[in-house]
């Protein structure tokens, strides 16, 4: 075994991660699955940690809810990448790492003359990512985009949403959490071929094509069959005339439930139909069709029209529990709309162990977090470290494993370099 | 040399999650031999787009993005015969994927405790709606119904309409992201230590990490929040405003001071954008739908991509809401190559979506079109497994392959 290796997936490998919000979960990804992070913050801190919500409320910058999220599992040093000093810091960091990460706007780095060639030429087994939204080059590049912006020219938006209301992004900003996973995982590609060759690279990530490579079949659908996809609220649009119905009112929320046929959606739907006949909602239409044997998103806006409303009747004289529990027990495609309360109430969850009760001393609270993305029987993941203060650890990494002397690092701090 | 060179994956997933985590797999040099059968054509091939000579297993485009590059093997596995015949690829493999309701691969003799009396240091990825184990492991699902479950759809929307689902099966590709990292982590894992073992994904618990501030919102703060259609916090404006022509929009986000005096300027600063109320973050949250329906009045004299052009110059964050077919002409996504055109017996030329990210000494390749039904079979058989014809012969007469 790897002397460095304490048993983790990616225990013997170090990443710098020099994201901020725009490309966080990249390290936290590889944090999580054992690599030693080292989130380098601008001083006064990220500017990730200024994303609320807060903890009670209370906007601080050790008290973002973002920042837990994304940072746990990092340790935090603070270097000025626009000082000399600060640069030189960094550069005295690389030879020991495996990865860096950024999420500046491309040619940044360039400028402050840590640029991929130049990193090579210090390490030329580092493997650099780079997260923009459009990639770094080409006509977009320089474009600035919020995740509203992304999610709209990566096709997202427009199908999404309701047809009389403008496009709809999804409620939270996923356009950059996007864009960071897809790091991660042109990096583990990246260090694939490492092992190979012994030489790193660059990976240049757009969000933009990550976003786009989350339409399913609708870009398919243009090229072949011309067909534009429109969005359609509670209805999805499969093809050029064929639809699905997906979310559904009950007696006390939504559920979603697919009315659409396919092998594994048509076996729900009859299942369903049978569950509305054993009640006494049987309907002609309904029982009469094998809805195996249509197409998966082959049903056509009339046949819906006709066999919309006998299922919704059913779905409303019910609550979102009833329909799951006999969902369940039936093998019918059909789940709540969660709300937050719902999911820290998800008995799957909650038999799963999947939420982490993580103490926080300096709150004297415990607080539960979500758990890890894989169960791996060798390696079990685990939430290790909670996200570090702004610069927790520049005592350990910059004195202990850097070698400076306690002189130079106050000299640095009142430069500025850190 | 390709990044993933030597990497041999027994592929058993279907529909999008799995066939998109192996598909980066087969893009970057491994070898990926999928398992299908004619008796039970997976969900995927029987979608649409099938183009002008309608639906046949072998023509879904929606398909074919995914599985590009790889092998299909046409396999019986109801066929009793069938386990045994598949455990010769599994010696053969590095990595076993499937994406089953879990359970059905124990049911088939082939679970990870089978796996590794065949191949001791086995890798299986498995990945489901909710995990293996717990009460509703064995409840089946798709990505669609998963946005749901993890708190998405019930977010997106507007406050005063039913929630939407954010479209398609939307977690089912941000799955992939982590998939293929972990499954990288763990081949990494065996090389240094001779140890393989078993991931098991629940696509839940992954989604949930697109989530967590809000989870943590709910428990430390008590809070649950509302669909707000496009809007932000702390920012104003921040929607998508319509424009000239049918159902065109573009969206515009100023988070800053200077990104909001920037946009006054492009609009010309009319007297409206001067007044006291609109001059801070918190007077244009507090005047938000006055604000969107000023500012949809200038905007919808505009082209989309003009406007989108202007504003970008000037500093303000803004793009146009792409349809898909925006997307083939998008110059930015031409430069990249994202859409990579193949040709197909049956479906014929059409798009496959490359990766996300270009590898500086490692470019993506597409070297043949997704496998029509049992394609490969008998060279799988042949230059893998290192079969006779008549052993071929006999496995096919017998009904454990199909050609």
């Amino acid at each position: 075994m790897h002397p460095a290796d304490d048993g983790g997936l990616l225990s013997p490998y170090r990443v710098l991660d020099l994201t901020d919000e725009r490309g966080i979960l990249c390290g936290k990804i590889l944090a999580d699955l054992g690599a030693d992070v080292i989130q380098i913050e601008p001083p006064g801190g990220s500017s990730a940690r200024r994303i609320g919500p807060f903890y009670q409320d209370e906007a601080h910058p050790d008290r973002s809810l973002f920042w837990w999220s994304y940072a746990a599992n990092k340790r935090s040093i603070t270097l000025n990448l626009a000082s000399r000093d600060g640069r030189t810091l960094l550069k005295r960091l690389v030879p020991s790492a495996h990865f860096l990460i950024e999420s500046f706007p491309p040619g940044h780095m360039e400028r402050l003359g840590l640029g991929y060639d130049a990193l090579a030429a210090i390490n030329p087994a580092l493997i650099v990512v780079s997260v923009t939204p459009f990639g770094r080059d080409g006509p977009y590049a320089h474009y600035r985009a919020s995740d509203l912006n992304g999610m709209g020219m990566a096709g997202f938006m427009y199908v999404t949403g309701d047809p009389d209301r403008p496009p709809a992004r999804v409620g939270v900003s996923h356009f950059y959490l996007h864009g960071s996973a897809a790091g991660a995982t042109g990096a583990m590609i990246a260090h694939a071929q490492r092992v190979l060759t012994g030489r790193g690279q660059h990976v240049d990530v757009s969000c933009q094509e990550a976003v786009a490579r989350t339409l399913a079949s609708a870009p398919q659908l243009f090229a072949i069959e011309k067909t534009v996809i429109r969005r359609q609220g509670s209805y999805r649009q499969t093809g050029d005339t064929t639809f699905m119905r997906i979310t559904w009112p009950c007696k006390d929320g939504f559920v979603n439930f697919q009315l659409s046929g396919g092998a594994g959606a048509g076996r729900s739907v009859n299942n369903l139909i049978r569950w509305m006949e054993e009640e006494g909602r049987g309907d002609p239409v309904l029982t009469g069709l094998d809805w195996t044997t249509l197409g998966y998103g082959m049903i056509n806006k009339e046949l819906l029209e006709r066999v919309v409303p006998p299922v919704e009747r059913f779905l409303m004289s019910h609550t979102k529990a009833e329909l799951f529990e006999g969902a369940v027990k039936r093998r019918i495609l059909l789940f709540p709309v969660a709300t937050a309360r719902d999911i820290m109430q998800n008995t799957q969850l909650q038999a799963r162990g999947y939420f982490r009760q993580v103490s926080h001393p300096d709150l004297a609270t415990t607080i539960t977090y979500p758990g890890p993305f894989v169960r791996a029987s060798a390696t079990p993941l685990e939430l290790r470290r909670l996200a570090p203060k702004v610069g927790e650890h520049n005592a350990e990494i910059y004195l202990n494993e850097l070698g400076l002397t306690r002189q130079e690092l106050v000299r640095l701090r009142e430069a500025g370099a850190m | 040399m390709r990044p993933l060179a030597g990497l041999k994956v027994l592929d058993f997933c279907w529909v999008a999650v799995g066939p998109m985590t192996t598909s980066y797999l087969a893009e970057y040099g491994a070898t990926v031999v999928r398992i299908e059968s004619k008796r039970r054509p997976e969900t995927l091939r029987n979608a649409p787009p099938f183009g002008s000579q309608g639906q046949s297993v072998n023509r879904s485009g929606y398909f074919a993005n995914y599985n590009a590059n790889k092998y299909g093997m046409g396999v019986n596995m109801a066929h009793p015969q069938a386990r045994e015949f598949v455990k010769r690829l599994v010696a053969w493999a590095d990595l076993v994927t499937e994406n089953f309701t879990p359970g059905t691969l124990e049911e088939w003799g082939l679970g990870y405790e089978e796996l590794c009396q065949v191949k001791p240091d086995i890798i299986l990825f498995s990945t489901s709606m909710l995990g293996r184990g717990g009460p509703y492991s064995q409840q089946p699902g798709f990505g669609a119904v998963l946005a749901s479950l993890s708190g998405m759809t019930g977010l997106t929307g507007w406050p005063d309409r039913m929630p939407t689902n954010p479209y398609g099966a939307y977690t089912d590709f941000l799955v992939p992201r982590f998939a293929v990292p972990m499954i990288l982590a763990a081949l990494d894992y065996r090389r240094r230590t001779g140890r393989g073992q078993h991931l098991d994904v629940s696509q839940l618990e992954v989604s949930l990490h697109f989530m967590a501030p809000l989870l943590l919102d709910y428990t430390l703060n008590g809070r649950e929040r509302d669909r707000m259609g496009n809007r932000h916090p702390a920012a104003a404006p921040h929607g998508a405003y319509p424009c000239r022509g049918e159902d065109r929009w573009c969206t515009i986000a100023c988070q800053t001071d200077a990104e909001w005096e920037a946009l006054c300027q492009v609009m010309g600063s009319p007297a409206w954008t001067q007044e006291e109320r609109f001059a801070t973050l918190l007077g244009r949250k507090a005047h938000e739908d006055e604000l969107d329906s000023l500012t949809s009045r200038w905007t919808q004299e505009w082209e989309a991509y003009e406007l989108m052009r202007t504003l970008q110059q000037a500093g303000v964050p803004a793009g146009v809401v792409q349809t898909t077919h925006d997307l083939f002409d998008d110059p930015q996504l031409r430069h990249r190559g994202h859409f990579v055109f193949m040709d197909h017996p049956e479906v014929g030329r059409h798009p496959v979506q490359r990766s996300e990210f270009r590898l500086s000494q490692a470019p993506g390749e597409f070297r043949h079109a997704a496998p029509t039904l049992g394609q490969h079979t008998v060279e799988v058989c042949k230059e893998i497994l290192h079969m006779s014809e008549d052993e071929i012969a006999a496995l096919t007469a017998a009904g454990v392959l199909e050609e």
